[in-house]
């Protein structure tokens, strides 16, 4: 029997051609193919130019302004999905660059004809939507249950961060209870150790301290048996860095260190967290939503001044995609995030610009807040993406100096 | 052909004439690990992972894997623990001569002086004052410095004990160490702190006497022992083996010790 409130997402087949809108929405971006050879802007997503045939399309980033043609009330669906959201609008759109397309409207557009704002959006299965938004922001534009189906805004919800005993944990617990946290379970291993991050948080009314040490099964457990059931977003600050390259040290006791806690702590929440989390997906307006993943650029290539850390993060980046695969089946968004060097002790010998704590979180919360899945916040990250993705082998020669 | 004392000695475990009495906390991740300055190596924590327990992995069996760092838990240190006791004979859990794991000891009572300072460091005159109320330290003896630290355990944060000049946990100084070295020939010296040295022993002179000077004699450590309070001051015999560990600097262990009912 499938309970009324469990987690039901929209479909999800895609072509290939189509991911292209995805990953462009799991990034923040309004993209749209264009032809190469005549110019024309393409919608839906093709492998051929709908004006002269040609294959050479590419993924650009657009103006985002339209016209509202016509609006439709839809009151039933097929999908099961769709019928337990009924009913909601939907607009017929000309967009500026060129393609009409339908859209989902957000309650605040005016009727047709008018202007309005396109954004592209992961939906609860994590494939991209396109949702008409009113040319200027109203009050409360968050409140709306689009925006709310496409976004995993902490307002009102319940947190935990898994390890706030550092600069990068405190300033993400303050954050989230800045953005209207409800609930910031705070967790601390090694409770021996006076944490002066620890300390401060403890005067946040939201915060609450709570002993977890990833490395530790028990732990794990012993904390999910207690607030697994209520965890609307986990986000997964546990880190353990030591610099330098491979060879500068005896044995693997490090790098086993920084395994334990970057990828099999990981694993061990994705165990004890990730059922209870999908449980809740549709658990009314304050559901279960998202899963939070501090990685590291260096995941992406490896860093030899930073070995075995990069090594670990690069393993963390692998398991989270496995466990992206297992929360889109019932709508929790995990978001990945590749921040260049934090300005932390491990990363002191490393040159600036580094990314400060606050900005990170503040980065965090905001892709939350937009819904997105991949993040690369700060200068060093975005240089470090873009270099990688025009040129995995000659960022690799240039990283290793 | 029966010896008549190993007779006597398992009738009176038998009857209760005996006691054994655990001085080991349980083996667990949540007991307070050794914790170093972050630019040293770390000790593994204790950690055990189930590999099945009557479930799909082994549906008749229940059993885990388990790991450790060789100074984790209630555990003795063997010589070639420190560098001073790197060329000592026999120097490693696997090598040291089984008699020594079993000895009697000599419990001295400092829980009034641990109470009011967390500091303390036991001295000689403590040493000789106990002698002259329970007699002389035997040759061949463990000493057990009973603080009841480990009432503590419960609360890792008070076990620990570190503020911001780091760890404050009481241990011997450093005339104490050589006394029962060089005039007593202890066979080693156990606290019931996470280390056979003091908190602040890094600043003694030499740092970590007990370490440093044990050792290089050649001599054993136990820390994190269990129980003291009800062991006799002297009389009761320590039977205390660590793991046949290759070149073993150290390892947790099960520490029982006979007493007189």
């Amino acid at each position: 029997m499938l309970a009324l409130d469990a987690p039901v997402v929209p479909p999800s087949a895609r072509s290939r051609a189509a991911q292209g809108l995805t990953a462009a929405a799991a990034l923040g971006i309004f993209a749209l193919q264009r032809c190469e050879d005549c110019g024309a802007v393409q919608y839906p997503p093709r492998d051929a130019c709908v004006e002269c045939l040609s294959a050479r399309l590419r993924w650009r980033a657009m103006e985002r302004g339209g016209e509202l043609l016509s609006e439709t009330l839809i009151r039933h669906g097929q999908e099961l999905y769709f019928r337990r959201r009924a009913p909601y609008r939907a607009g017929l759109v000309r967009l500026d660059v060129g393609p009409s397309t339908i859209v989902a409207l957000h309650r605040a557009c005016e009727g047709a004809p008018s202007r309005l704002r396109l954004r592209l959006a992961l939906d609860k299965a994590g494939q991209a939507l396109l949702i008409g938004l009113p040319e200027k922001d109203v009050p409360d534009m968050a409140d709306d249950p689009i925006i709310r189906e496409t976004t995993c805004a902490p307002r009102a919800r319940k947190v935990l961060i898994t390890d706030v005993k550092t600069r990068v944990g405190r300033a993400m617990a303050e954050a989230l209870v800045a953005a209207g946290a409800e609930i910031v379970w705070a967790g601390f291993a090694a409770p021996w150790k006076p944490s002066p991050h620890l300390e401060a948080l403890r005067a946040l009314g939201p915060v609450t301290p709570v002993p977890l040490d990833v490395t530790d099964e028990s732990s794990v457990r012993e904390l999910a048996g207690g607030i697994g059931g209520k965890v609307d977003i986990l986000i997964n600050t546990a880190e353990h860095h030591r610099p330098g390259a491979i060879a500068s040290r005896n044995g693997i006791e490090t790098a086993r260190a920084e395994m334990e806690v970057n990828f099999f702590g990981l694993l061990r929440l994705a165990q004890a967290f990730s059922a209870a989390l999908k449980a809740r997906a549709a658990d009314g307006q304050a559901s279960s939503t998202a899963w939070v993943n501090l990685l590291s650029a260096r995941a992406l290539s490896n860093d030899p001044a930073h070995g075995t850390f990069s090594a670990s993060m690069a393993a963390a980046f692998s398991l989270a995609q496995a466990l992206r695969a297992d929360l889109q089946a019932s709508g929790i968004r995990v978001l990945n995030v590749f921040p260049g060097p934090i300005e932390d002790e491990w990363n002191a010998l490393v040159p600036p610009p580094k990314l400060s704590p606050e900005a990170l979180a503040r980065t965090v919360v905001d892709a939350l807040e937009r819904g997105l899945e991949d993040v690369y916040p700060g200068e060093v990250a975005k240089d470090l993406i873009a270099r990688f993705l025009e040129n995995p082998k000659a960022l690799e020669r240039e990283l290793a100096g | 052909m029966s010896s008549p004392v190993l007779t006597h000695l398992v009738s009176d475990i038998v009857a209760g004439r005996l006691r054994v009495v655990d001085l080991t906390h349980t083996l667990a991740p949540e007991f307070p690990p050794i914790v170093l300055p972050p630019e040293f190596g770390e000790s593994a924590p204790v950690r055990i992972e189930e590999i099945s327990r009557y479930d799909a992995g082994g549906p008749a069996w229940y059993w885990n894997n388990l790991s450790f760092g060789e100074h984790t838990g209630t555990h003795f240190d063997a010589p070639i623990h420190w560098i001073t006791g790197r060329d000592q004979p026999n120097n490693s859990t696997d090598t040291i001569p089984l008699d020594k794991f079993i000895a009697s000891a000599s419990v001295i009572d400092c829980t009034c002086e641990a109470a009011e300072d967390a500091d303390y460091l036991l001295t000689v005159s403590k040493l000789r004052e106990f002698e002259e109320r329970h007699g002389r330290i035997l040759p061949r003896s463990w000493v057990l410095m009973r603080t009841d630290w480990s009432k503590r355990a419960g609360d890792p944060v008070a076990f620990q004990n570190f503020d911001a000049t780091g760890q404050h946990t009481p241990g011997p100084d450093v005339e104490a160490v050589r006394f029962l070295i060089e005039e007593r020939d202890v066979v080693g010296f156990g606290t019931e702190t996470i280390g056979t040295d003091a908190g602040q022993a890094a600043h003694l002179r030499p740092p970590f006497p007990c370490h440093a000077l044990m050792h290089g004699a050649g001599r054993f450590g136990l820390q994190c022992l269990a129980n003291l309070d009800l062991l006799p001051a002297t009389g009761a015999v320590l039977i205390a083996a660590p793991l046949k560990i290759r070149q073993g600097s150290g390892s947790p262990l099960r520490v029982l010790a006979l007493v007189a009912a």
